[in-house]
């Protein structure tokens, strides 16, 4: 098919949707004047029913835990896949390479830098429920310290930190355990997933009850995940550097 | 306007549909498909948003603070893992598309050709 063609097609389609589109948002109730009763509900029960204050967590890890379930094992999914399809490609692992970032300034920066992001990772995992934060976006924090290592250290640094038998075992017990948590709510005779333990003060560190571990859990897998991704890649930038 | 936060969603999805079609790059490719998904992180958020309402954190608000919809904000949060999900799956199935072709132009990936 020739470029032009395809252009004119893309064009009659384009125009189509587009007007579907506009059709379809015109009658939106107009910006700022929410009509969905469902967050109200939300933000008035979390912090009562579940002692949540940070109710967007709440609906993450409590009220839609299940579909979380569902997302953490797409993401781990994605990071064995991404696995499989760059493993395949690599015969060995590579030796002998020298990336060593040579200026001490960089260096140092880096170092600072991982060792802040770790604090701050763990932090917004752990304060999930009380501030914005959470699992998910403190996962990432976290592994994004072990790329700061891989870009301003050196590679070697960064495999002696980020083994893949560091990085897999995280991320696999990390879905493990959300799975686990809401089988152990079946144990205890409760829905799949639901709160089985003391719901705390709203606003402390403790407060939300299991879900602070379902929320841990989804971070270890968030993180064991990125972990992967980021190795495979690496692995993958490092073989062609070598070549 | 007040629908014009909706449209801006329309737009950027439109935009990110013509990156694909007219990509000459796979990587480039995999960046307008982020694009797309970026049109629906505005539309949810916009969807939830409500005039003077603040962040739905009651750490340090009265309860009876006006918040905007914290359902979509957690959508919101999943669509951004999903997205990260696919855009790391489809950078690997670009490396192997260079594998087999030495080549990263869609156009030169003649197998597939209709």
């Amino acid at each position: 098919m020739s470029t032009r063609i395809r252009f004119v097609i893309f064009a009659l389609g384009a125009l189509g949707l587009g007007a579907l589109l506009v059709h379809g948002v015109v009658d939106l109730p107009s910006f700022g004047n929410y009509p969905g009763p469902y967050g109200d509900l939300i933000a008035k029960l979390a912090p009562k029913e579940r002692h949540m204050v940070n109710t967007v967590t709440a609906v993450v890890f409590d009220y839609r835990g299940f579909d979380t379930m569902g997302e953490e094992l797409l993401l781990f999914g994605a990071a064995s896949a991404v696995a499989l399809l760059l493993r395949e490609r690599r015969e060995e692992d590579v030796h002998g390479v020298d990336d060593r970032v040579t200026s001490p300034a960089v260096r140092g920066v880096g170092a600072l830098a991982a060792v802040m992001l770790l604090v701050i990772g763990l932090n917004v995992v752990s304060h999930g429920f009380i501030t914005p934060g959470g699992g998910f976006q403190g996962g990432v924090i976290l592994a994004s310290a072990f790329a700061v290592v891989f870009l301003t250290v050196e590679y070697r640094a960064y495999r002696e930190i980020a083994t893949t038998s560091f990085g897999e075992p995280v991320e696999a017990f990390g879905a493990g355990a959300y799975v686990g948590l809401g089988l152990v709510a079946l144990g205890f005779g409760l829905s799949f997933l639901q709160n089985f333990m003391e719901l705390g003060i709203p606003g402390r560190l403790s407060s939300g009850g299991s879900a602070i571990f379902v929320n841990f859990s989804s971070a270890l897998a968030v993180f064991g995940g990125f972990l992967v991704i980021f190795s495979e890649y690496i692995e993958e930038n490092m073989r062609e550097r070598h070549q | 306007m007040s629908v014009l936060p909706y449209l801006l969603a329309a737009w950027i999805f439109l935009a990110g549909l013509y990156g694909i079609v007219s990509s000459r790059n796979l990587i480039h490719l995999v960046v307008c498909v982020s694009v797309c998904q970026s049109a629906t992180y505005v539309l949810l958020l916009a969807v939830g948003y409500k005039k003077g309402g603040t962040a739905p954190v009651f750490a340090d608000i009265p309860s009876s603070r006006r918040v905007v919809d914290p359902v979509v904000q957690s959508l919101t949060l999943t669509d951004l893992v999903v997205a990260v999900a696919v855009s790391a799956l489809l950078l690997s199935l670009a490396l192997k598309v260079y594998d087999h072709h030495e080549s990263l132009d869609p156009g030169e990936v003649t197998e597939l050709a209709g």
